[in-house]
């Protein structure tokens, strides 16, 4: 059984700027990995190439049994990907037009096609899980920046994917709201799932993340446990960003 | 040299400003046409009419091209002097204008194609059969009595040219009109038989404003004197109209026997279409009279606009997502129909799909009608429609795509949903647009309100009740289309729907 995420030499170009150098880590199940590093480090470029929203230039990423290619600008549809792989972009992107029940019922409903009244109800559960089972009927606009956050991940476990990809989950939560976000994450965790997030927030990986990674200059610099390497960091690029934190 | 001439004829007193006469030289020869040898310059009888005239006055005459169906409002807004163009004397212009002695005695005249010329002999033979004329004269008012006594299908069109060859097309069975168009045009196209016997008589006349008694009084010694000395019959003879209705008609001047309107006509089984008027009611009982043809006009109209905003928005629709979403041979494709669209106006793209391709399809007036608007208003929409479908934000697209939706899911569910609330304001403006642009079909022979209300108020002489009919009506349909859109509009974006 393989893990629900393998990178191996991961290799980004972008207009004869190199955004990753050879990234390899992976991320197994039940653990929440934390990708820490400047903005511009490559961070997001390493989430959406993982989601397939954009090619990579060299190297593999395994998702569970899916291996994706470099150089592939549109991967085949249906794409046996989408299952296994779920991503809560950092603005939410919820469909502006539908509920937030309709957000979460969307994909398994035209995805997958399973009926309606099933889907519905799993659809309520997993809104319950997460807190905000009393904003179903809400329109996105009408949400939170929390509510809409935790809607836009029951969207994306809606599929069940054995791995999620979260890009700054607590970027505009107050500290209150970013607690209770960490407990729901790491109860994912806890329950079976792969999380990768990105993150700003050195309190929320210490408390929650599992491993963390710091990238800088398109490579992994250090990596660890979390307390371990944000109290001690040995490498530069970690006291720097810790540094542009504390401020 | 003009001053010259002028002070040679002798006339009372010589004055140098010119004599400006009011015609339309689109309606061509006998009466007024561009000189094929000076296109700058007109010729017909009528020119050779107001020439004789100004020569009289001692005034040089200057042409003022003015569409013929505006000839009546600019010569009571004093855009000319006067105006000659084969006008009818009719009761309306006789109550709202100076009208001179009528220079011209024209009979209304049956035209069938060959073939038919023992069958269609008169309106009676032709019940059920569409009848061509053109709109806002005596012969119209001809059909629609006709419509009513004998059934026919009275089709009016904007000008006397296209009438004959719909004819020849077999759009129309039969065409109602002066004899001087009926010649000419049984001249220039073979294959029409005209019958010998008149319908209707009526007299062409020069028209003058209403306060313009003065020079109307003189023109009519003008025209007199020309009548007595040959002048006149010498201009007739020379454009091939002149026959022995003429004489008669100067002889009946001379004697003081001529009846203009509103007077009762001739009798011998021959309507005298001067006197179509008679019994003219008031013109509070004329509107109530047309508002049943009114209203059925305006639903022409709505129908019409819906049925083209529906094939527009469809197609518009298809344009833009294959814009959006095609390869570079269908965006190439659909840019090239939308810029050539809408770079070229929407009246000449009528007269190619109704006249230009009826020697391959012969499409009926309404279909070519709801296919030119709908054709046209779709490159419109398919702009208003590419645009949405741009401005829905690439976030919303990506998580679609993450979710493992198809291009075509995305599109159905998530992109065109969005861009639809875009969209709205702007279609609903384009709709209140074609509600008023559909007007311009009239000249397909479709007769919807503002073809209508023009007829309506040539015969009443005046655009006030007709016009102010006519607007309420208009806003009567656009104005709950802007409530429809509106309240569209304010369910979306309330914080509390659904």
């Amino acid at each position: 059984m393989s893990a629900p995420l393998e990178i191996d030499s991961l290799r980004v170009r972008r207009a004869e700027r190199e955004i990753l150098r050879g990234v390899s880590f992976s991320v197994a199940s039940r653990s929440l990995v934390a990708l820490m590093g400047l903005s511009g480090s490559g961070k997001s470029t390493l989430l959406r190439s993982v989601a397939a929203l954009e090619p990579f230039d060299g190297g593999t990423i395994r998702v569970s049994d899916v291996e994706l290619k470099p150089g592939v600008r549109w991967p085949p549809r249906p794409d046996p990907l989408r299952e296994r792989v779920g991503m809560v972009f950092q603005f939410h992107c919820l469909f502006e037009h539908l509920s937030a029940l309709d957000n979460v019922c969307l994909a398994p409903c035209y995805v997958r096609r399973e009926p309606p009244s099933d889907v519905r109800a799993r659809a309520l559960a997993l809104l319950d899980q997460l807190g905000v089972g009393q904003r179903a009927a809400a329109r996105p606009r009408e949400l939170s920046g929390g509510e809409a956050q935790r809607v836009a991940i029951a969207r994306a476990l809606a599929m069940d994917p054995p791995l999620l990809l979260l890009d700054e989950p607590t970027a505009s939560l107050d500290p209150a709201r970013r607690r209770s976000l960490g407990e729901s994450l790491a109860q994912l965790a806890a329950s079976g799932r792969a999380l990768l997030v990105t993150s700003h927030d050195d309190d929320f990986v210490r408390d929650f993340a599992s491993e963390v990674l710091i990238l800088a200059d398109g490579e992994v610099v250090e990596r660890g446990a979390p307390r371990e390497v944000l109290n001690a960091p040995r490498h530069d690029a970690t006291r720097t960003l810790l540094r542009g934190l504390a401020r | 040299m003009v001053v010259a001439v002028a002070l040679a004829a002798g006339p009372v007193e010589a004055q140098s400003t010119p004599l400006r006469w009011g015609g339309d030289s689109e309606g061509g020869a006998p009466y007024i046409e561009a000189d094929p040898q000076d296109p700058s310059r007109v010729q017909g009888f009528d020119v050779d009419i107001a020439e004789l005239i100004a020569k009289e006055l001692g005034r040089p005459a200057e042409f003022i091209q003015t569409a013929y169906a505006s000839l009546d409002q600019s010569a009571a807004r004093g855009d000319f002097d006067i105006a000659l163009n084969g006008l009818e004397d009719t009761p309306a212009r006789r109550a709202t204008l100076a009208v001179t002695v009528p220079y011209y005695e024209f009979s209304e005249v049956l035209t069938v194609r060959a073939e038919d010329a023992q069958r269609f002999r008169s309106l009676e033979d032709l019940r059920g059969h569409r009848v061509a004329t053109l709109g806002g004269t005596t012969a119209y008012e001809l059909l629609l009595a006709a419509a009513r006594e004998h059934g026919v299908v009275p089709i009016s069109y904007d000008d006397d040219v296209h009438p004959y060859e719909d004819l020849l097309h077999a759009r129309v069975d039969a065409v109602l009109l002066d004899n001087v168009i009926a010649e000419r045009s049984m001249r220039r196209m073979p294959g029409l038989a005209t019958q010998p016997e008149a319908i209707a008589v009526g007299h062409y006349v020069g028209i003058l404003g209403p306060a313009q008694r003065q020079l109307r009084d003189r023109i009519d010694v003008i025209l007199r004197a020309a009548m007595a000395d040959g002048r006149l019959e010498a201009i007739l003879r020379r454009w091939l109209v002149w026959n022995d209705r003429q004489p008669k008609l100067y002889e009946r001047l001379a004697q003081g026997t001529y009846r203009a309107a509103p007077e009762v006509g001739e009798s011998a089984g021959v309507v005298d279409s001067d006197s179509t008027g008679a019994s003219r009611p008031s013109g509070q009982a004329m509107a109530w009279q047309y508002l049943p043809s009114l209203l059925s006009a305006a639903v022409t109209t709505l129908v019409l606009s819906c049925l083209s905003m529906a094939i527009a928005v469809g197609l518009g629709a298809v344009i833009a997502t294959a814009r959006v979403y095609g390869n570079r041979v269908l965006r190439a494709l659909f840019t090239a129909y939308v810029e050539v669209i809408r770079g070229t106006p929407i009246l000449l793209q009528l007269f190619v799909i109704y006249y230009g391709l009826a020697s391959v399809v012969r499409l009926p007036a309404f279909i070519a009608a709801l296919l030119g608007l709908g054709l046209n208003y779709a490159a419109y929409e398919s702009e208003i429609y590419r645009g949405a479908l741009l401005a829905v934000p690439r976030g919303q697209l990506e998580a679609a795509r993450v979710l493992g939706l198809s291009n075509w899911q995305t599109l159905r569910l998530v992109r065109a949903p969005q861009a639809f609330r875009f969209a709205l304001a702007p279609t609903t403006n384009d709709f209140v647009a074609m509600l008023k642009d559909s007007s311009l079909v009239s000249v397909l022979t479709v007769m919807e309100l503002t073809k209508q209300t023009q007829i309506f108020a040539t015969n009443l002489g005046s655009w006030v009740i007709p016009g102010a009919l006519c607007a309420a009506m208009y806003l009567a349909m656009s104005l709950p289309l802007a409530q429809v859109a509106r309240r569209l509009e304010a369910r979306w974006s309330a914080p509390e729907s659904l």
